[in-house]
């Protein structure tokens, strides 16, 4: 990991150099571009502020990212062992992306109030595609010879889902489960953009419209480091999950 | 006793004979050999008995019960070793009786040791050679609760000197148990030296060609395979089966 990590470290090490000594040089007052020392320096000053906001974005990405995964990977069952529902409900999952959340977002407010279900709602929306799509995928890698097995030894439509399609489908799913997992912080932050007591969207737009670019800065940061901390956890139950995946390529 | 009755068998598939008129009895504990060349419709032969497909006209009986589209009457072992590879040696061997009901995890442990796999007992399948794969796949077959096995060329992956070493092993377990077992190859010194009877197929479509009874005492030594009654089969079954060409 350590030996693979630098290449990348190092470019970001050298893209953060380029943009203080560019603000340096170019004068470029705080409220338009703060130079990357400044964002550090208003990330250590603001955290105990900030912190609480953090705390909250967590929390609700987290239960919006279970929630959406959940339902996902129950959408793609429910597909996968009903056909005819799958070919009437497919189209209108796709439509279900093509609903811009911006938009959405206010009415699910005005329809569902300032609680957590509005948000909630948002976050699954982005978070259950992503895995139904891969999981839909991976029901059917399953290999022909094991699905005859399975039959001739007279596996019952269940066994053969459990047994079979389910374990097999897993490498797929946890691929739609990482990119769940960095929708899932995005979601969080727009839907407390339309209103919350506390989370990072609330701490963005206060700063945004008082001009404080550092602490948005602070924040995207934030999101970038959250939503890879998500991915990673992912990528470890994966790991721990799918193991017999991991040896095996350790193995060729 | 007659345990596997086949009357009249025949399919179609994509408007292409594939088998016609077959008609096959094996007995109970008997180890029956269908030989014929590659693509002569003895996996649609085995699709058909293990019910995955029905047939366009025939019967086939197990004992009294018809089962003609009914699927787990019969214990399979396929080509590849089609092991889960998520689970251990020992759960996959228990597949084939968790599917149809009880677990006897004495039994597959006992089994696994006497085939020489009870190290492996907690091993992962990518962990095995090729040869050990098959061992485990034979002894889920084994293990099933289904009285017939069907052996679809399960050798045929292996290299020469596994494969006769896996054919003795396999006759070692067999001779012990005496299972029921359908044994499909094109390889006919295999089928001289494995069976009780070998059912010759002809090329597509597939009909019984031709039967031979062999009179070859068990426990099966392997100098039968110099044995010059062996020969000679083997000559008039090399005939049988390039005379129809």
């Amino acid at each position: 990991m350590l030996a693979r990590g630098w290449r990348p470290a190092a470019a970001l090490f050298l893209l953060f150099l380029f943009w203080e000594l560019a603000v340096k040089f170019f004068e470029t007052p705080a409220w338009l571009l703060p130079s990357p020392s400044q964002i550090f320096a208003t990330g250590i000053s603001e955290w105990t502020k900030f912190y609480p906001h953090l705390l909250a974005t967590v929390k609700l990405a987290a239960a919006g990212f279970f929630i959406g995964a959940g339902t996902g990977l129950l959408t793609a069952m429910l597909l996968h062992l009903l056909p005819f529902i799958k070919e009437s409900i497919y189209p209108l999952l796709i439509l279900s992306q093509n609903i811009p959340i911006i938009v959405l977002a206010p009415l699910l407010i005005i329809w569902f109030g300032f609680g957590m279900l509005p948000k909630i709602i948002v976050i699954t929306l982005v978070c259950f595609f992503p895995v139904t799509i891969a999981a839909l995928d991976g029901f059917r890698q399953a290999t022909p010879e094991l699905r005859q097995y399975m039959y001739m030894a007279g596996a019952t439509k269940g066994q053969l889902f459990w047994k079979l399609e389910f374990p097999y489908s897993l490498p797929a799913v946890f691929s739609g489960l990482k990119i769940s997992a960095t929708y899932s912080v995005m979601g969080a932050v727009i839907s407390e953009w339309l209103g919350a007591q506390a989370g990072i969207g609330v701490y963005m737009t206060l700063a945004s419209s008082s001009f404080r670019t550092d602490r948005v800065f602070v924040a995207i940061f934030f999101i970038m480091i959250l939503s890879l901390l998500f991915f990673f956890l992912i990528k470890l139950a994966e790991r721990f999950i799918i193991h017999w995946q991991y040896r095996e390529d350790v193995h060729q | 006793m007659t345990l596997l009755t086949v009357t009249n068998l025949s399919k179609q598939l994509g408007g292409v004979k594939i088998l016609e008129n077959i008609n096959v009895r094996v007995k109970k504990g008997e180890f029956l050999t269908i030989l014929g060349p590659s693509g002569s419709g003895k996996s649609t032969f085995f699709q058909l008995i293990g019910g995955l497909m029905l047939p366009d006209s025939g019967s086939i009986y197990l004992g009294n019960e018809k089962i003609n589209g009914k699927r787990g009457y019969i214990s399979y072992m396929p080509q590849t070793p089609s092991l889960l590879p998520w689970r251990t040696v020992m759960g996959n061997v228990l597949l084939g009786q968790e599917l149809k009901g009880k677990k006897d995890k004495q039994l597959a442990a006992e089994m696994l040791e006497r085939a020489g796999l009870g190290a492996y007992k907690d091993a992962y399948p990518h962990e095995l050679s090729g040869g050990m794969k098959q061992r485990a796949a034979f002894i889920r077959a084994l293990l099933s609760p289904q009285s017939v096995i069907c052996l679809d060329e399960p050798f045929s992956a292996l290299d020469e000197f596994t494969r006769l070493h896996m054919q003795k092993w396999l006759l070692s377990i067999w001779e012990e148990y005496k299972k029921t077992i359908i044994f499909v190859t094109h390889n006919i010194e295999e089928a001289l030296f494995l069976s009780d009877r070998i059912i010759v197929f002809s090329e597509r479509p597939a009909t019984v060609k031709a039967e031979f009874k062999l009179p070859f005492p068990r426990p099966r030594k392997e100098n039968i395979l110099f044995d010059e009654q062996f020969l000679a089969i083997k000559q008039k079954i090399f005939r049988e089966i390039s005379g129809g060409r």
